[in-house]
Order: structure tokens, then sequence, then C-alpha cells
């Protein structure tokens, strides 16, 4: 084959694989919500936690939503690739000698469709609940669309090395969490910064030269890591 | 099209099997045989290249590799239709109809149901249209017959002919209820290596 | 198409690979490192007392933090030791990884537990510090918080080791985990420093502040010496008690434990 027609089946593989596995999702519509409903449900425990001052929720807004988001998103991570490895599926694609690295990719952003973009479309609600200041609210969209797509990135590399396992859940959050530090220490600030009417644009930068690295690095470590979990 | 030499594979530091060696051509049957544990299964998955070999050579000169597993990698949530589609357009293989390999297989009576529904045999005969679907030349096949009737028994065996006869190359793990009826065939004896 | 192939029986110039190489023979690796094992135990203990000695009795009190300040003298070799293991236990994932050495896994792996516990001395002599200096166990610093996150990433790579049944699947997930912690690593420690200015957090620092006096200089570059031998003595010798464990029906450990034993 020449180079041009690898290329147009690469291709053609990645988006056959995003439309079955959002298909896949929508044939499963209930547990689709899950993670949304979750991420609502532990927002609303901090007003309640702490009470309803408006004043002391807007302050603590960006992290809470951010960290609700933190933890939907480890939620969701599991179903990234567990049916694949339990069915037989992903032993499919290793031998179809597409590469691993561009398979884990169209299972990421197939994720992040699913379970990162709902996250994003409901932030103006969770704004809403915690007070959040109006002027901050689209840096607060901007943050979680740039971001959690690096939370699936990072996240894949962690299930892949978890999947094999039948507790695999509970050792993700303590793989995952820690290489999630930095993403949340610069949304949140940036956020703030908005609040505060300061300049925020340096941060989105930052985000965003951490989107761009961890879609170069992340989906690579994931394919190593689910060929380590096959074997 | 596929020859091993001294293939070992080691697990909790013991050989699984001892030295794996042969050399198969196009229009050849490769059977591997042995009794339960000795390997078969982790022979096919080293062969498939799913597994890395502790130690030895694998070459590999074949257009396309396919293989049936004890895992089918059937999604339970799409039709029988709908799976092997999905299984074109991600191949981008574009022989026969899905349509025409699901009849040739049996299956047309529940092609547009969800694939849960289906029985095991049911489920291994939409793997085996899986098989066609990947026009590969290299078949590798742990266990085809568990689960099946006598009628798909025999269907595994003159989808095999056929696909040997077109030149095609096959690797089958079986424990030996059944035997396939081809010229071309080599039986290999796997042996455990716990027994050394 | 071609499968990847075995890598093992090709033969290899390079001397750095031929030492890996020979490294990767078990009773080799047994006996080479008996060799040196009680003179790192030994020499960590002389430089260790020596040390303390000096850092604890001869040296001067600060004339800021009065006494306190020698907890710096384990304070700052652990804190040294617990980035100085990960970046071996990375470089050494990465060389386990990419040519398949079971001995390098091991070494990798018997890495992290030595780093976790340097990484929660460092914690825990940061925290009895900061009572008489902040009032107070705990204070959000920079140095601690980067330690606590290297501590989880320690305890996550160890949890996966452990989680995993077949040793050698195990080793090299960890391994793998060890590495995209070792990318993420700086990227956590400058955005937790950065963090910590942003929020005002303390500023006086165990190392900051007062320059230091030769009298207090010297211990502390002795206990960072007596903390590599530490590291290399407990690692080879853990090490080289996984080897017996893994090869336990081979021949070369009857041998071992015939000698031992007869």
């Amino acid at each position: 084959m020449s180079g041009q027609a690898v290329n147009a089946s690469l291709s053609r593989a990645f988006f056959a694989l995003v439309r079955r596995d959002i298909l896949l999702a929508f044939r499963r519509r209930t547990e689709l919500l899950f993670p949304v409903i979750f991420l609502m449900v532990v927002v609303s425990l901090f007003p309640l936690g702490i009470g309803p001052g408006p004043q002391l929720l807007a302050r603590i807004a960006p992290g809470v939503i951010w960290i609700a988001a933190l933890l939907a998103t480890v939620i969701s991570l599991d179903a990234l690739f567990r049916s694949d490895f339990e069915d037989g599926t992903l032993e499919q694609f290793v031998i179809s000698g597409h590469p691993l690295t561009l398979i884990a990719l169209a299972k990421i952003l197939s994720h992040w469709l699913v379970a990162g973009l709902p996250i994003v479309l409901l932030s103006p609600l969770l704004a809403l609940w915690m007070n959040l200041p109006g002027e901050s609210l689209g840096v607060m969209i901007l943050t979680l669309a740039i971001g959690t797509p690096i939370l699936s990135l990072i996240g894949s590399i962690g299930v892949g090395l978890t999947i094999s396992l039948k507790r695999g859940g509970q050792l993700l959050s303590l793989l995952v969490f820690p290489l999630y530090v930095p993403i949340l220490i610069i949304a949140t600030a940036a956020v703030m910064a908005a609040s505060d009417s300061l300049p925020y644009t340096q941060f989105l930068g930052l985000l965003t030269a951490g989107l761009i690295t961890s879609v170069t690095l992340a989906p690579f470590a994931a394919a190593a890591a689910l060929k380590i979990s096959l074997s | 099209m596929l020859s091993a030499s001294q293939i070992v594979f080691e697990r909790y530091f013991e050989p699984v099997f001892e030295p794996v060696n042969f050399d198969l051509k196009s229009g050849e049957l490769l059977l591997v045989t042995g009794a339960n544990g000795c390997g078969k299964t982790t022979l096919i998955r080293v062969l498939a290249g799913i597994l890395h070999p502790t130690s030895g050579q694998l070459d590999l000169k074949a257009a396309g590799m396919a293989y049936v597993g004890h895992y089918l990698g059937i999604k339970d949530d799409l039709s029988v239709v709908e799976n092997l589609r999905f299984m074109r357009d991600f191949l981008g293989t574009s022989g026969t109809s899905c349509e025409q390999l699901i009849s040739q297989v049996g299956l047309t009576r529940v092609a547009e149901q969800q694939a849960r529904t289906l029985s095991a045999g049911q489920r291994k005969r939409c793997a085996l249209a899986r098989l066609l679907v990947s026009e590969a030349q290299l078949w590798l096949l742990d266990e085809p017959y568990s689960n099946l009737d006598q009628e798909g028994v025999e269907l595994v065996d003159i989808l095999l002919n056929r696909h040997l006869d077109a030149g095609g190359a096959c690797v089958l793990a079986t424990h030996g209820a059944h035997r396939p009826q081809w010229a071309g065939t080599t039986d290999y004896h796997l042996v455990s290596g716990a027994a050394a | 198409m071609n499968v990847e192939t075995a890598k093992t029986n090709k033969p290899r110039k390079n001397a750095f690979v031929m030492f890996i190489h020979k490294m990767g023979s078990p009773p080799w690796f047994y006996n080479f490192t008996g060799k040196f094992i009680p003179w790192f135990w030994a020499i960590f203990i002389v430089l260790t007392v020596w040390g303390l000695y000096l850092g604890l009795v001869k040296a001067p009190a600060d004339y800021l933090q009065g006494e306190s300040f020698r907890i710096l003298y384990i304070h700052v070799p652990a804190a040294w030791m617990s980035l100085l293991i990960y970046i071996s236990m990375a470089i050494m994932a990465f060389i386990a990884l990419v040519w398949r050495i079971r001995i390098v896994e091991i070494l990798a792996m018997t890495s992290a537990p030595i780093g976790a516990a340097f990484t929660i001395v460092t914690l825990a002599a940061g925290s009895l510090w900061g009572r008489p200096t902040w009032g107070t166990y705990w204070v959000w610093d920079a140095r601690l918080t980067s330690e606590l996150v290297l501590l989880f990433i320690y305890l996550g790579i160890i949890g996966l080791y452990n989680a995993i049944d077949e040793p050698r699947k195990a080793a090299r997930a960890a391994c793998l985990l060890a590495l995209v912690g070792a990318v993420n690593l700086p990227i956590i420690h400058y955005s937790v420093k950065w963090w910590n200015t942003l929020h005002q957090g303390s500023s006086i620092s165990l190392m900051g502040g007062s320059s230091i006096d030769t009298s207090m200089l010297w211990p502390l570059l002795i206990m960072a010496v007596a903390t590599k031998f530490y590291y290399g003595a407990n690692l080879l010798t853990r090490a080289r008690v996984k080897l017996l464990e893994q090869d336990i029906r081979k021949a070369w450990v009857r041998e071992v434990l015939k000698e031992k034993n007869g």
C-alpha cells in the first residue's frame, strides 16, 4: 500500500472506532448519565456541608467544581477500556496491525465526547449553584473545555495499567490524582484570577500547552500500558 | 508465511511450553494439539503478537492476521451486522458484503439481533464471519470447534478448506476431539514446560 | 508486517550494554554484589555516626532558628534522596522496559519502597521542624507539598507492582508508571511552587535565609554521602533476596542455599 492509502485506511479505522464507541455509549444511555449525576451530587454537597453563605461559596467555587470534575472523570475512566478488554475486542485491535497508539487516541476522544463534554456543558448550572461571579463563568467553561481532555488523556494511562485487575478502580484513583495536580492548580488559578478581575490568559496558555503535550505523549504511554495489561 | 525458532514464553519464571519451532507456508495447516494447560492458548497469543516471547525469533510475512480466541471480541450491544460492519470499516476491507458472509455462517435469521441475545454457538459463528471479513492470509484459531453443533463443526472445516485452498495458512489449536481433514496438515504436539 | 522479535540472542559490542547484560545474569549479579554490600553498610554506619556527631553535637546553634535547625541534617539529605532515588528508579525503569532485563526490573522496583521511606522521613522531619518554626506541624509549604505528591506517586508505583500477580508483568507496568511519573514530576514541582507563591504561603524555608557556616555544612555533606551508601546497601540487599525468591527453583539458588546451610 502507498503512504497515502495507509493514511486513508488509518483515518477510516480511527473514525469507525469513534463512531462505534459513541453508538455503544448511547446503547447504554443510563450509564452515560452516572458521571453527570455524580458531578451534580458532589457539588451540591458543598453548600450543605459548608453553609450556603454566597461569599464563601463564590470563593471556593472554582476549586469545588474542578475537584468534582476530577472525581467524575475518574469514576467514568474505567469504562474507557474495560469492556473492550474483557470481551476480547482489544486483542482484535492488536492483531489488526493498526498502531495501538491511534486506537488509544480514538478511544480517548470518544471517552471525552461522552464523559468530558457533558461536564463542560453542565458547568454553568454548577457555577450558578456555587454562586460563581458571572464574569468568571466564561473562564470556568474554557478551563473545563481545555482541561477535561487532559484528564481523559492522562487517565487513559492509568486505566491501561489497571485494566487487568478486578478491582482496578480503587488503585486507579491513587495512580491518576497525583498526576492531575498541575491541571487542578492552573485551572483554578485561572478562574480565581478572572473572579478577581486579574489577567488570566497566561493560565489558559499553560493549560493549552498541557493539552498539546498530553495529546502527543499520553496515547503512546496508554498503548504501552495496554500491551502490558494484555500480557 | 510464519516461522518460529526457539520460541519460549515464561510465566512465573517457568517456561510455559518447550521451545517451539516450525515453518508454516502458504496452503498449510499447523495443528497444535496437547493436553489442557500445555500452553496452546499462550502459544497462539504469542504468535498473534499479543504476548512478547521471552526468547526466540518470530518471522511473519503475511498480508494480515486474524484470530479467534476464547474471548471472541464481539460487542454485546451491537447486532451481528453492526459488529461485522464495524470490523470491515475498521480493517478497511471491501470484499463480499456482510449480509452474504452472515448467510454463509448461517446467522441470517438473527442478523439484526443484539449479540447479547445469541447463544454461545451463534456467537462463535459470528466470530467466524469476522475471520472472513478480515480477508487475512493467516488465521490463528484457538479451539474453533468448541460450543459448536455438528453443523457448525462442519462449517469451520468448509471455511478452513476454502481458506487454505486459496493460498491462506492457519495455526489451529485444539485439544483433539475433532481434527480437520486437509492434505497439508502438520501435527505439532505441544509439550508443557513443566514436564521438563 | 513484522512481529517484534526478541533481542536477547543478538550479540552486542557496546561496553555499557555488555555490562548491563553481564549484570543480567542472576548468579553473577548475586555473587558480584555480595562482595560490596557489607562494605556499603559499614561505610554508611561510620559516616552516619560521624555526620550526626558533627551535626548534633559539634555544630553551633543557628542564630535564627536555634537548636531546631539540626533537623536539617536528617530532613535535607532525606529530601535529596527521595528525588535522587526517583531519578535512579526512572532510569532503571527505562532500561528495564527497553531491554527487558529482569534484574534491572527488580532494582527499579526495590528502589520504590526505599524512596518512599525517604519521602516519609522528609515529611516527618519537615513537620517536626515546622512545630517550633511555624507553630504547627503542617503547613502547605511548597517543598512539603511537593514531597507529599511524590509520596503518593511512590505509593501508586508500589501499589501497582503488588496488585498484579505475574511478577514480570507487574514490574513492567510499574516501570511504565514510574516513567510517566518522571515526566510529570518537574511539572508538579513547578506548579506546586508557583501555587504556593500565588496563595502567599510561608516563606521561611529550612534551607533559606541564613548563610551556612562551614562547620554546619560539613555534617550535611557527610550525611548526604552516607544516605547514598544506605540506598546502595539496602537496594542490593533487597534485590538479592528478591532474586533468590524468584529463582527459588533454579539450580544456582539451590547451590547458594547449600553453601549457606552446609
